[in-house]
């Protein structure tokens, strides 16, 4: 008996060295699963330089926001913009960080990647369970040199609280009245038909499980995972291909200076050259946390604005112009202003 | 037997205080698990009470989803509970009885152990597991050989059909029963097992004697015998089959629908919690994953009642 | 006419407008089944006509060969599930695995160090919290339980406790402790787990403390014992063996859960030791990466599911070959 009680006094003592009091050094954060590629690349990286670690959970956007006003993450990230009226009243301060490109995706017999072209019009009426059948009228008029089969479409959309259907939604919503009227548009909606895959990552999945689906993905997923895309038809009536160079096309045409609080919904952007779905994917900081908190994530946040780049860019997200860049900096200064007045960030 | 009425104070009066101090250590922690319970109770009450305001019983019916305009409702919930566990019973079952028949009668002496053994074992394998070799193995699979000819055949049968018009998904109701009917069996089939080995080999030896067949024997003798155990393990089965989480979360689609075809994708309970409850951002839509929660605690509750006190019916008179 | 008889007719006749219509509907397959079922009605109705010798006979046949199907199907299945396993996980095995720790997100390479360290740690906590209370309280149920009107009451709250759906006590604890110390972490996947564990020990302790023989309480007793001491030195160490394999079996079923520890350790990226943090863990890590398109994460998770199927299946084997040698009294 006074054995086994040495033998769990001494599992206690390790266990208990084996964690420290308080929080350890790194940060936490949580969110959407459309940034989820990037930010692990520069989590992975920002570990290498300064030894902390920045612990992401891609639960999606909802969850992102849901988890920020609970306090129990240090930042969020969302690709739908909170009204300023919500962050006034969460007591929160968003910022853009990259520009995200929406890409459609398909599993069908025999048609390679960037083949098929659809528009938003179309797209819609798949999602609203019009358009059944791959050879209906419509995608064919579309596609007029591409032999379609008659296979039932399944459709494929996201299961959880995510800000990529936020912005496919409203990219339908613009296309189609219909769509706006019956559907909406917002981080979780009612979906006339189809499954939900959980994330970016489990609607990709799903398409490429099931023959003749079609899901809506952000484009570092399509790219890491070889996936079969569409090419889509823009504002303008052009068709386009979904490279880096349609997405900063269209987002070359975010003024982020004529609107408060960043907020700026980038679907359906004019141009020629312009993908059609595009959005800016926002993190999130409570005003009310203890300045060292809010210093650390700065620092990060800095980081990923300036060195992280290149990595951005080889996963086909569009950095924001430098522009744009000072205007997040001075938005840190004016409102994450600490206890004693002075702003938590210090600038490098 | 095992508490002699002999509680002698003991040589010192220091040892008979620490019996009472060690009955009472006992008695404590055996209350605990009384107060565990109580609180879960009482926390999911208190975190769905603004949901059950808002909602009250309308909620079962309800077949909306709307996070944004906090509009909720229970009905595809339920329904893809409940008609995941049929399809598991109504697989299972059978089975079920087949594996118990054939351990109990059918086996060779030195074969019986093993054969248990790896029946069990498919209860060791973790649900998570389940759930991948189902998406990743058995919906293909279904998909692409078994669903096409399930939807051809009996999709255009008049009346029938509309309970098979789908397009082939490979992921549903039906194969989230069907996975769920291989994780409750093992469970299912060694409680019925050890429910017809208690039935008096006098018995058996009786009805073989006068000529019975084997199947005579088993229909006519061991199962009256054991009706109410065989309900016992099966209201077990069913228990666990309510209460599963992530094997149906990667195969029922996460369709917050109500779909009448079996072969089309839904929801549960279960699934829906493991989905959505990390990005429940507002309280009403918090409110009534947790009002899910207790909806899907009292029934596996009411299920769990029911086949306790079969089984105590059943051990009173196997004990006289 | 028997009734089967005239159920055969009946049942012809509907099965027969049933394979026009779908005829009618274009569905061959539809006629082929009716027609299929048109044969099975008279069949059984024929049947009937057997003299009753062989008609028993060929019952019996039909059902032993059901039987022998179904457990030919049971044990198929684990076949079928453990052979994926092995071909899928075994690739993802090798010493990067086991000193790695998950990679980011389009990486190659990479392992599950952190995640096996995390959920060792959180197994060993929550067995280390559950355990005690578990044997405590199959102890109070066992040896002074007897007559006691709360017993059965608590017996029976226990099983409840022991089928109630996992994800239930993963939502508990976030309310208990996650919302209050308002962080995700470690001790709140270890105390959703320790929940797990007690209704799994005071089930095997109560058993095995009962299968005790009498005989050895009472010699005690008759030497002057105190209750307590004939508990932990006599009955304990008699039963040691039957409750040190009930405490592997609760071992065996925390490792694989996976609905409890979503909402209270969630997972990390990173390596960590500090239970305060975010707590990698396999079973969590296995649902991310199976369900991203991350083809060097699936192949993490199958390797995963491969380490956590074989330690369960390992620690309920070990068991039972402990339980069946078992003998009192020594």
């Amino acid at each position: 008996m006074v054995r086994t009680m040495k033998l769990l006094g001494a599992l206690a003592v390790t266990v208990g060295l084996l964690s420290t009091p308080a929080m350890a050094a790194g940060l936490s954060g949580a969110g959407g699963t459309a940034i989820y590629p990037v930010l692990s690349k520069w989590a992975e990286q920002f570990k290498n330089e300064t030894q902390t670690a920045v612990n992401y959970q891609a639960i999606g956007s909802g969850g992102g926001i849901a988890q920020i006003k609970a306090k129990t993450v240090d930042f969020a990230n969302s690709d739908k913009p909170l009204t300023p009226d919500d962050l006034k009243a969460a007591g929160l301060v968003q910022f853009p960080a990259v520009i995200i490109s929406i890409t459609p995706v398909v599993n069908l017999e025999g048609v390679k990647p960037g083949e098929m072209v659809i528009d938003g019009p179309t797209l819609a009426d798949i999602y609203l369970g019009k358009i059944t059948d791959w050879d209906n009228a419509a995608i064919k008029k579309l596609n007029p040199n591409m032999k379609l089969p008659h296979t039932k479409i399944s459709v494929v959309y996201r299961s959880d609280g995510s800000g990529t259907t936020f912005n496919f939604t409203d990219y339908l919503a613009k296309m189609s009245p219909e769509w706006k009227q019956k559907v909406g548009s917002d981080t979780s909606v009612s979906f006339p038909v189809g499954v939900g895959g959980k994330g970016n990552a489990g609607v990709a999945q799903y398409v490429n499980q099931i023959k003749g689906a079609i899901g809506y993905v952000e484009y570092a997923y399509v790219q890491e995972n070889k996936m079969t895309y569409t090419r889509m038809i823009n504002a303008a009536g052009a068709t386009v291909e979904p490279t880096l160079a349609t997405f900063s096309a269209a987002a070359a045409n975010a003024d982020f200076s004529k609107v408060e609080d960043f907020y700026l919904i980038l679907t359906n952007q004019p141009g020629k050259d312009s993908w059609p779905i595009t959005a800016a994917t926002y993190m999130l900081m409570r005003k009310d946390y203890p300045a060292a908190q809010n210093g650390g994530v700065l620092k990060f946040l800095d980081w990923c604005l300036k060195k992280g780049q290149e990595q951005a860019k080889a996963l086909a997200y569009v950095p924001l112009p430098d522009s744009v860049v000072k205007q997040v900096e001075t938005a840190w200064t004016k409102e994450l202003i600490g206890p004693d007045g002075k702003p938590e960030w210090q600038g490098n | 037997m095992a508490d002699v009425a002999l509680n002698r104070s003991a040589e010192s009066p220091r040892s008979a205080w620490f019996d009472g101090v060690f009955k009472a250590a006992t008695w404590f922690f055996a209350v605990a698990i009384l107060v565990i319970l109580g609180a879960i109770i009482v926390s999911l009450l208190i975190s769905a009470l603004p949901a059950i305001g808002r909602f009250g019983f309308g909620f079962f019916v309800s077949t909306a989803w709307n996070p944004v305009k906090e509009d909720f409702g229970a009905l595809p919930a339920i329904y893809g509970t409940l008609i995941t566990s049929f399809f598991a019973m109504l697989i299972g079952i059978p089975v079920m009885f087949g594996v118990a028949l054939y351990i109990t009668e059918l086996c060779p002496r030195w074969l019986k152990r093993p054969i248990g053994t790896m029946i069990e074992l498919l209860a060791a394998i973790p649900s998570i597991i389940y759930g991948i070799w189902g998406l990743f193995v058995f919906a293909p699979w279904f998909q692409s050989g078994i669903e096409p000819w399930i939807i051809d055949t009996f999709g255009g049968i008049p009346l029938v059909g509309a309970l098979f018009n789908a397009p082939p998904l490979g992921i549903g109701y039906f194969t989230a029963g069907l996975i769920l009917a291989i994780m409750v069996l093992p469970f299912m089939a060694s409680v019925t097992r050890d429910v017809f080995e208690t039935v008096p080999t006098m018995l058996k030896e009786s009805a073989y004697g006068i000529g019975a067949t084997t199947w005579e024997v088993m229909w006519n003798i061991v199962l009256p015998t054991t009706r109410i155990g065989v309900i016992g393990a099966v209201m077990l089965g069913l228990g666990r089959a309510l209460g599963e989480t992530m094997a149906v979360t990667f195969v029922i689609g996460n369709a917050h629908q109500l779909n009448l075809p079996v072969l089309m994708p839904g929801t549960s309970i279960s699934a829906t919690l493991a989905n959505e409850f990390a990005e429940a951002t507002t309280v009403m839509y918090r409110s009534s994953l947790f009002y899910l929660g207790l909806i899907l605690f009292v029934i596996t509750f009411i299920v769990l009642a029911i086949a306790k006190t079969l089984l105590i019916r059943l051990q009173q008179r196997a004990g006289g | 006419m028997s009734r089967r008889m005239s159920i055969a007719i009946a049942l012809t006749v509907v099965l027969l407008v049933l394979a026009l219509l779908s005829l009618w509907f274009e569905s061959v397959a539809g006629a082929v089944v009716a027609g299929l079922l048109i044969l099975w009605a008279w069949a059984s109705a024929l049947w009937e006509r057997l003299p009753p010798y062989p008609r028993r006979r060929a019952t019996n046949y039909v059902v032993l060969a059901l039987s022998y199907g179904a457990t030919g199907l049971g044990l198929m299945c684990l076949a079928l599930i453990l052979a994926t396993l092995i071909w899928n996980g075994l690739g993802a095995v090798s010493l990067d695995f086991f000193t790695e720790s998950t990679p980011a997100s389009g990486n190659t390479g990479g392992g599950m160090l952190n995640a096996i360290y995390g959920s060792a740690v959180m197994t060993l906590v929550g067995t280390l919290v559950g355990s005690p209370i578990g044997i405590l309280a199959g102890t109070f149920l066992a040896e002074y339980g007897r007559g006691n009107k709360i017993a059965p009451v608590i017996r029976f709250i226990n099983d409840i406790l022991l089928s109630a759906p996992s994800i239930i006590v993963g939502l508990f604890i976030y309310e208990l402790i996650v919302l209050r110390t308002g962080h995700f972490s470690g001790w709140a996947g270890s105390a959703a787990l320790a929940i797990l564990v007690v209704p799994v020990v005071v089930r095997t302790t109560e058993d095995m403390l009962n299968l005790v023989p009498g005989s050895l309480r009472e010699a005690a007793f008759a030497l002057g014992t105190p209750k307590w001491r004939v508990i932990v030195t006599v009955t304990y160490r008699a039963a040691m063996q039957g409750m040190l394999t009930g405490v592997m079996l609760a071992v065996a079923r925390i490792s694989g859960e996976t609905a409890p520890l979503l909402f209270t350790a969630v997972n990390n990226q990173f390596w960590t030791t500090n239970m305060n943090d975010w707590m990698p863990n396999l079973p969590v890590a296995i649902f991310q990466f199976a369900l991203s398109p991350d083809a060097n994460w699936q192949q993490l998770a199958w390797g995963g599911a491969l380490l956590i199927t074989v330690t369960i299946l390992g620690l309920n084997i070990l068991a039972r070959v402990l339980t069946s040698g078992r003998s009192f009294g020594r």
